[in-house]
């Protein structure tokens, strides 16, 4: 499969993401209310990552005796 | 091999395969056959080619219930919206009167068909405004409402080309010259036959049709019905009954399944092709016999299909006969797609494996897939077909079949048995074998998984996926090429398929055009899950370790 440009890979992506999830078949409405919805899952879930995992990694390494 | 023709049937004379014997394989030990002179007089092909039923990567089945599991929880949503009362009602509800009643709508079937079928039925039921040859017409029609309403444009898609009808040997065509015979039928016996065959639509015309049919099986006699359908399931009964045992094969077709249920025997499902199954349930019934009373069961009936029509794999003759003589059970073996479809001069498969076919106690078939018309028969032994005569449903009570399309279903068969001079039937019949084995070929070497025998004109192309099964409908019919893609509930949920029928009427750049735009679909939607170079999986036919319950 040839792509001309990156916008046409992304749009390409983006209907296999459809098609996988299964998202394909659902009304406009409904692809908007599931891809809001794992939107904003992923955006917690990078939050998190970004406010605790360091604090964790820290508290790991000195349980261990690695940094005091 | 050469070819002779005598009395109108072409026989073949193959020296090699008479002159050594061949090993059945049955039940891990080797038994050499007789060997006899003359062809298919008992001497077996051992199961000449493989047929694995590949299994795609875990990733795909966990993305099918993935996706399967998103729709039914959106279903679940509009559902409680429907009954919230924000959202209209399409569908047919109870009256609010009834509330309190049982609930009508409520099982998993009414749920599926609101809330995933629905949406997506554009897909199937499309009206075609042609006759459905190689290429047809289709009706070009939009839906408003996301498929609730359809309306048409009042455009026809012209030339699609058809890779879904069963139309094996191209006889479906409108063609003067070829249908002379069947103009001159009608205008002689008319359209309609207004009595059953019982009564007084016996024409000669059926009489005619009967005795080539049994003429081209090779058999004494058989009888012609008016639906194929009708032909397992007003049969069956007439055959076996309570105290006899059925013993049918998992696959088999809804008719069959049909049949043996009107007719009250004890029902027994052996896994697919699995000879080491069914033989551990011919020793199971032999030996504990009927169920509560454990009287010897009257008769046992083994029934199998030919071609079976969702996954393309043609049944284990030569096994089957042996465990049948073995144990003296009897066969029925239900020819409908693999009759003219398969075997060096259409004869089936019997002709296929090259057994006798007057081994196979009651052989059926139907006229719908390879002659162009519509109807089944029974053939076999005058005994039984003069058995069936007076006691089927069918005989006594349906309508015989009508002139025009009995006509057709006799020049077909004349045209393939070369009787009417030319040899127009055996080129279409080798036409559909080179058709098949090429079309075949280039799908494996594109890396779809496809099921089923290498010879058999039925091909499945796995999807796996529910909307990538709708995305390849859509996709497919922008392209101008016409595919039947089949889902649950009439295939396994996680196994979802597009079915290609091929005919001897496709020339190769009609196949070339389709395979280069499954090509291109394939690796839009990423549709090649074949691993095929690495060891496939051991083939479900020759598993050992299973469990039978009663």
């Amino acid at each position: 499969m040839d792509f001309k440009n990156l916008k046409e890979y992304l749009a390409w992506l983006y209907f296999q993401y459809l098609i996988i999830t299964g998202i394909y078949v659902l009304e406009p409405w409904e692809k908007s209310i599931f891809n809001s919805v794992l939107f904003s899952a992923i955006a917690m879930v990078i939050y998190t990552t970004y406010v605790f995992v360091p604090i964790h990694v820290r508290l790991a390494l000195e349980f261990f005796s690695v940094v005091q | 091999m050469a070819m002779t023709a005598a009395n109108g049937i072409l026989k073949q004379h193959s020296k090699q395969k008479n002159s050594r014997s061949e090993d059945v394989k049955v039940n891990g030990y080797h038994k050499k056959t007789q060997v006899k002179n003359g062809p298919g007089t008992g001497v077996a092909n051992s199961l000449p080619r493989h047929e694995p039923f590949e299994q795609a990567p875990m990733y795909v089945a966990v993305m099918t219930y993935l996706g399967y599991g998103l729709v039914t929880l959106f279903g679940y949503f509009r559902d409680f919206l429907r009954a919230v009362g924000l959202e209209k009602c399409h569908v047919a509800q109870e009256r609010s009167e009834q509330k309190d009643f049982v609930p009508l709508y409520q099982d998993f079937e009414n749920f599926y068909n609101r809330n995933l079928y629905m949406r997506v039925r554009d897909n199937w039921n499309r009206p075609i405004c042609s006759l459905p040859g190689p290429v047809f017409d289709l009706m070009e029609r939009i839906s408003d409402d996301y498929n609730w309403t359809f309306r048409f444009t009042g455009r026809t898609i012209p030339n699609v080309i058809n890779v879904g009808s069963y139309n094996y040997l191209g006889f479906a065509e409108n063609n003067v010259d070829f249908l002379k015979t069947v103009a001159e039928k009608t205008q002689e016996y008319g359209v309609g036959v207004c009595s059953t065959r019982q009564e007084i639509a016996n024409l000669s015309l059926h009489q005619e049709l009967e005795q080539l049919v049994a003429n081209f099986l090779g058999l004494e006699s058989s009888m012609a019905f008016g639906m194929g359908f009708a032909t397992n399931s007003m049969n069956i009964p007439a055959l076996v009954g309570k105290g006899c045992l059925i013993l049918s094969d998992e696959l088999n077709h809804t008719s069959l399944i049909l049949g043996a249920r009107l007719s009250g025997a004890t029902i027994r499902v052996f896994k697919h092709n699995n000879m080491h199954s069914l033989e551990k349930m011919l020793r199971e019934a032999i030996c504990s016999g009927q169920p509560r009373t454990h009287r010897p069961w009257k008769k046992i009936l083994i029934m199998v299909e030919g071609i079976y029509s969702m996954e393309g794999s043609v049944v284990r003759l030569p096994e089957i006969l042996a465990l049948k003589k073995k144990y003296k059970a009897y066969l029925y073996l239900d020819e409908a797609h693999s009759i003219g479809a398969v075997g060096p001069t259409g004869r089936g498969v019997t002709e296929l494996f090259n057994v006798n076919a007057a081994d196979v106690d009651i052989m059926m078939g139907t006229f719908t897939k390879s002659f162009g018309a519509c109807g089944g028969y029974i053939a076999g032994k005058k005994v039984l077909v003069d058995y069936i005569r007076r006691h089927s449903h069918s005989a006594i009570y349906a309508t015989a079949m009508s002139p025009p399309v009995t006509e057709q279903v006799i020049r077909a068969m004349k045209c393939i048995m070369g009787q009417d001079g030319g040899d127009e039937g055996i080129r279409r019949v080798r036409q559909l074998a080179e058709n098949t084995r090429y079309f075949r070929a280039r799908l494996k070497e594109m890396g779809f998984i496809i099921y089923g025998n290498d010879d058999s004109p039925v091909v499945p192309i796995l999807l796996y996926m529910p909307a990538k099964v709708v995305a390849f409908a859509r996709e497919m019919l922008r392209r101008k090429i016409g595919v039947v893609v089949v889902g649950f509930p009439a295939t396994p949920i996680t196994e979802a398929r597009a079915r290609f029928c091929l005919s001897a009427a496709h020339t190769r750049p009609m196949l070339d055009q389709v395979l280069h735009h499954l090509n291109e679909v394939g690796d839009m939607l990423c549709l090649k899950f074949s691993r095929r170079s690495l060891a496939p999986r051991p083939d479900l036919e020759d598993r050992t370790d299973f469990h039978t319950e009663e």
